[in-house]
């Protein structure tokens, strides 16, 4: 299939629509709203729905009415609208409802600013909402992945009946990168549960988070952590660049693993032997690998736009067995290659040895 | 084209760098090589600056941010100055020299002075100053004839706007062929 | 000869509703309506939080249980994916009127072609009897024990006649079940609202002031009478808005 220039929020977009989604319900704001805009557009020529909620806690209403009722659906916003959402997004947890959301992180806390961050990694990953629940979290480094992870995306919520994320930033939502658009049929699962009408030939479906009954809600809680096992056994992914002789690992994720890729490359003519690790599942995190990679590697680097949400999780993969460096820029500053490089001359310096 | 190229556009909203910054993308991408294109976004786009960072390669490309430039095409004075100590040294400085009165201090560079602006007024077709300088790269950067000039106009100018498509080849042209 | 019987779009399952609280009367007329239009199949009903909640267990038809507030927000995002179905909200006056305020006005607004059943008894009945939105001036509840002061708390929030002024609503009314004739009037308001509905006329609110005997210390037949006396005459009865009925003529 044909290559095609797109900005990454309309490629996920148009991923989303051939995934099969046709209700889109969102909100205004900055840097995701070339998602909004292109639903708009494209929505009314395919049969499908369009609606700008008055609310971020609408739209996600909207999101769980549509998910009920048996099809396929997403909203998309930016970190402040994320919190906002996190009341459904908890209460899609607690119905079990298949959903797709999107955040195109921005610099926080509050308002924050409007350029790229990663500083939601912790919302993400373990506390969107309250109660129990886990979402799949993943976090595209390309154009092409804003386009086959969210294809993914939609599956593997049907799959789960489970709300899975597309934790994305301004950099990747914003660039335009060629793009193939040829991922073969979505596999839709059967929703016997819907409210669609029983029309008397069924009991009433009935879909509802509530459970007063402590055993009942116990029972419920544990079922849905099996299934979470079944998706850490199943649904890791991650990237490995360079690792054959690395003895410094990095660990990035989306804009961050493309410096760090520029990074390796200098660090590597300087004779540091430097690989990388990046986690395209966020949730579940790729603990395996970088455990394994703890045998060989002296020494861990977190490149990341957040104050080092992402380097708890490393030090949890390796057991705390080997130093966790961390590079960031916040505020919505990217790191620079050379601050990448810095960082691993310094790991290289120490040598395994904690600070 | 061998190697990576990369290429800072910038310029005031409206001048058209996004839409140049495109116009590279694509050559590239009808090319088969592998391109990026990053605009800064936000409220600087609305009357500030506005500027695209524009990466071709011949390999996979890392970071499609670019720190420091190997041609910078310069469309107004606050951009001279903001890009102009980040160019690679051995790179290239394009400009609009009828917006932006001082030449390039710059020694360790290409300095290409192109009166965008005032020869594209000339020539009736004044909104596209941008696509003059982009002509001027393109004698500096391998990356389109003539016949990928056509392709990729006939990409990136939607077919609302067809009636631009022979303007824009000209302004390329007029570019291309302007003499300092 | 089968003179009464259970509406089919009721279960079986005995409601928790506390003795005098009219929520089973309406509960009834709204499952009434759902057969007589036979679209009791083809039904999906929100549930709120708050007395209703379990409304779902009630209601023979497919059921949705809503986060507080957003019953109107999650009935849109199934009537948007599939038109042809019959959706309602049950809602009472803390959901719909307090939390939930933006996504009443704005679902009217949109003209969502839903109906949406809100029912006003003027207090917090599942917390325990706190001040609603729509508690009277004066009216002692558990936050606001000296009454309810308009100077520190403000005024009741008078819901048909604010969505009055919104275009997109289509048929508001008020109606009680308080006596014989308010249930024959709200019954025949609730159909009409389905059949709305059905008619593709768009969104049709019906407002039924309801009875908390429990939290507002009275017998049921106090709170009947209370309805009376103080209800109606500061949420008086009637069509507020009926876009295409004789009046709009």
């Amino acid at each position: 299939m044909e290559k095609v220039l797109m900005k990454g929020n309309e490629a996920l977009a148009e991923a989303a629509i051939m995934a099969g989604c046709r209700h889109y319900y969102g909100y205004p704001i900055t840097p995701q709203t070339e998602v909004a805009a292109y639903m708009a557009k494209r929505m009314p020529k395919i049969g499908g729905v369009f609606l700008q909620a008055e609310s971020e806690i609408a739209a996600i209403n909207m999101v769980i009415g549509t998910s009920a009722a048996g099809k396929r659906t997403m909203t998309s916003s930016s970190s402040p609208g994320i919190s906002l959402k996190s009341e459904g997004i908890s209460y899609l947890a607690g119905c079990d409802l298949p959903a797709l959301v999107v955040n195109v992180q921005r610099g926080g806390p509050g308002l924050g600013g409007i350029q790229p961050s990663q500083s939601d990694y912790f919302q993400a990953t373990k506390a969107l909402g309250h109660g129990d629940f886990r979402r799949i979290v993943l976090a595209p480094a390309s154009v092409q992945e804003m386009a086959s992870l969210t294809f993914l995306g939609f599956d593997l919520a049907d799959e789960y009946r489970m709300t899975v994320m597309i934790l994305t930033d301004g950099t990747i939502g914003q660039m335009m990168e060629p793009v193939s658009l040829d991922f073969g049929e979505p596999c839709e699962a059967v929703k016997d549960w819907a409210t669609v009408g029983h029309k008397w030939e069924r009991k009433p479906n009935i879909i509802t988070s509530l459970s007063l009954q402590a055993e009942e809600l116990e029972r419920q809680n544990v079922e849905r952590y099996e299934r979470y096992k079944v998706v850490e056994e199943n649904e890791v992914r991650y990237e490995e660049y360079r690792m054959e002789d690395a003895e410094i690992c990095v660990v990035a994720f989306g804009v961050c693993a493309r410096v760090a890729r520029n990074a390796i490359e200098e660090a590597r003519k300087m004779g540091l032997k430097v690989g990388m690790i990046r986690p395209i599942t966020l949730w579940p995190f790729p603990k395996d690998v970088l455990k394994k990679a703890a045998e060989k590697c002296h020494t861990f680097v977190s490149v990341e736009m957040s104050m080092g949400q992402m380097v708890e999780d490393i030090e949890l993969a390796i057991r705390c067995q080997r130093p966790v460096l961390c590079c960031s820029r916040v505020g919505g500053i990217i790191p620079s290659p050379d601050e990448v490089v810095e960082k691993l001359q310094e790991a290289a310096k120490m040598g395994g040895k904690a600070e | 084209m061998k190697g990576t190229k990369q290429i800072l556009i910038s310029g005031f909203g409206g001048q058209g760098a996004l839409f140049a910054g495109k116009f590279l993308a694509y050559a590239g991408l009808l090319q088969g090589l592998e391109v990026s294109w990053l605009p800064s976004y936000g409220p600087e786009m609305r009357g500030g600056t506005a500027s695209c960072s524009v990466i071709i390669s011949d390999s996979p490309i890392g970071s499609p941010i670019i720190t420091h430039p190997d041609v910078l095409v310069a469309m107004n004075l606050p951009s001279m100055d903001k890009f102009e100590p980040q160019v690679n040294a051995g790179g290239t400085i394009i400009y609009d020299s009828s917006l932006i009165s001082r030449a390039p201090a710059r020694e360790d560079v290409n300095n290409c002075a192109v009166p965008a602006t005032k020869m594209a007024t000339d020539a009736g077709v004044k909104t596209l100053a941008n696509m003059l300088l982009i002509g001027r790269l393109l004698r500096e950067v391998d990356l389109a004839d003539d016949e990928m000039v056509n392709q990729v106009l006939s990409k990136v100018v939607s077919a609302k706007h067809a009636d631009l498509l022979d303007l824009n080849k000209q302004a390329i042209k007029l570019g291309y062929e302007y003499k300092e | 000869m089968i003179v009464f019987e259970k509406p089919k779009a009721l279960t079986d399952a005995p409601m928790h509703y506390c003795p005098g609280c009219t929520h089973g009367i309406i509960h009834r007329l709204v499952a009434e309506a759902l057969d007589e239009l036979g679209v009791t199949g083809e039904t999906i009903g929100v549930a709120p939080v708050g007395c209703a909640v379990f409304a779902y267990n009630y209601f023979n038809c497919d059921m949705v249980e809503a986060a507080h507030g957003r019953a109107p927000a999650v009935a849109t995002g199934i009537k948007r994916a599939d038109p042809s179905k019959i959706v309602f909200t049950y809602q009472g006056d803390g959901d719909l009127a307090a939390i939930g305020t933006a996504e009443t006005v704005h679902s009217a607004a949109r003209g969502e072609n839903i109906t949406v059943i809100f029912v006003n008894n003027a207090i917090y009945g599942m917390t325990g009897g706190q001040m609603a939105p729509t508690s009277l001036p004066g009216q002692v509840t558990q936050t606001s024990p000296y009454g309810r002061d308009p100077k520190t708390v403000g005024y009741p929030v008078k819901v048909c006649e604010l969505l009055s002024n919104v275009d997109g609503a289509t048929y508001l009314e008020r109606v009680a079940v308080n006596n014989v004739k308010n249930v024959r009037a709200a019954k025949k308001a609730i159909l009409k609202a389905f059949r709305n509905q059905l008619e593709g006329k768009g969104f049709s609110l019906i407002e039924v002031i309801s009875t908390c005997p429990t939290n507002w210390g009275m017998t049921p037949q106090q709170a009947t009478e209370w309805v009376d006396s103080n209800m109606i005459p500061y949420y008086p009865l009637g069509v507020y808005k009926d876009k295409y009925g004789e009046a709009a003529k």
